[in-house]
């Protein structure tokens, strides 16, 4: 399945954090709109852990909004996971995808 | 043997803390995924948690996660993330009997086999009740992978009609009780948590009256409680000085063949020796002897 169900969100706007929200979308793509406080510096690699964490949840058709607050890379993919995980409503979880 | 003084709460819903809790030097790191964390939170904590406990800043920290209970939803996904994850302890909440700890053993073994890992994740109960605290004793002795027992106070006073005071007369007969089925079992004996993170003169009092009873150390809740309680549990300079006589004195006597030796006109015999060793590995710790501090 490589749509989401519907939209969802995670994290928060605290220092240290960043809040995700997620949205399907029509075109197989993986739309990604970043906020961060280091996007000149980190943007690049955030949109590829991003792509890369969507990715491997075999997903596309998605649109991603993440407002950075100076999220750790596993704080960023942890909020990403939890969202998707909120949009797909599972009775499992594939433990070694995330 | 692992020093246990201090046991830092980290609520896995706050980002900050779960990110910098390694900084403060804990002895161990204990991720909560049970009371602090909110129902709606529960999911996205244990996803934090699951991704710290694999972060390279935890790798060189013991780490411990307290779980939901295995009879609401949330226990077997809190199991499933944090040994997947490969978390060192896992904290047992609301331990009543000794068929508590064998169902979230068997659980816990039943997820390391299906994962395939050798890493036998350890248990710490912690002590909520005033049933927990009446089988304390078989509880501490009921599995090999129970590294310690640990007293919640708070659901406790509850559970007994009362309340915490500044005296802890009301926690009295359940320290006893967990220290003696810890020390019975051979096992770590942890006390509660100090609430009033504010009051720093109660904090130390307590931490005090704690070490004095015998107990390995305890749970905090403010990481400014981990370097206070940690000097309170340095040993003294004269009582450093003393261990470290008593290990050269039985060194000598090893390497003469004596089996018993005496210090100032003290017989200096296996207990006393074991007992210095302690002492020096808490001066190590304490940085009084080039260790970590």
């Amino acid at each position: 399945m490589n749509k989401i169900d519907k939209s969802a969100y995670a994290g928060t706007l605290e220092s240290s954090d960043a809040f995700i929200q997620i949205e399907p979308i029509e075109q197989d793509e993986i739309k990604i709109e970043l906020h961060s406080s280091v996007e000149e510096m980190y943007g690049d690699d955030i949109r590829d852990l991003i792509t890369k964490c969507v990715q491997e949840l075999g997903i596309s058709y998605i649109s991603i909004k993440v407002q950075d607050k100076g999220a750790l890379d596993y704080v960023i993919k942890a909020r990403l996971q939890a969202a998707i995980l909120r949009a797909n409503k599972k009775d499992t979880i594939e433990w070694e995808k995330l | 043997m692992k020093l246990r003084r201090s046991m830092l709460f980290v609520p896995g819903s706050n980002t900050s803390m779960v990110c910098n809790a390694f900084v403060y030097r804990p002895d161990t790191v204990m991720f909560d995924l049970e009371d602090s964390v909110a129902v709606s939170e529960k999911d996205s904590a244990r996803l934090m948690v699951y991704h710290a406990l694999q972060h390279f800043t935890y790798k060189d920290v013991e780490t411990a996660v307290r779980v939901n209970p295995l009879n609401s939803i949330y226990g077997l996904l809190d199991l499933e993330a944090v040994i997947r994850a490969g978390v060192d302890i896992v904290r047992l909440p609301k331990t009543d009997c000794v068929e508590d700890v064998l169902d979230m053993q068997e659980v816990i073994e039943k997820i390391e086999y299906k994962i395939g890992t050798n890493k036998k994740t350890k248990l710490l109960a912690a002590i909520e009740s005033a049933r927990g605290v009446v089988n304390a004793v078989d509880i501490a002795r009921c599995s090999d992978r129970l590294m310690g027992i640990a007293l919640g106070a708070e659901d406790f006073v509850r559970d007994l009609h009362t309340q915490r005071t500044k005296s802890g007369s009301e926690l009295m007969a359940a320290r006893a009780q967990i220290l003696l089925a810890a020390r019975a079992a051979k096992i770590h004996a942890f006390d509660s948590v100090f609430s009033d993170v504010k009051d720093k003169e109660g904090f130390e009092k307590e931490a005090r009256y704690i070490r004095d009873l015998g107990f390995d150390g305890k749970s905090l809740i403010n990481p400014n409680q981990i370097s206070v309680l940690h000097k309170i549990f340095a040993p003294s300079k004269k009582n450093v000085e003393w261990s470290l006589d008593v290990i050269e004195a039985a060194e000598n006597a090893k390497e003469n063949g004596l089996g018993v030796v005496s210090i100032d006109g003290k017989m200096v015999d296996a207990p006393i020796i074991a007992r210095a060793q302690w002492t020096l590995e808490l001066a190590k710790a304490s940085g009084m002897l080039g260790g970590d501090e």
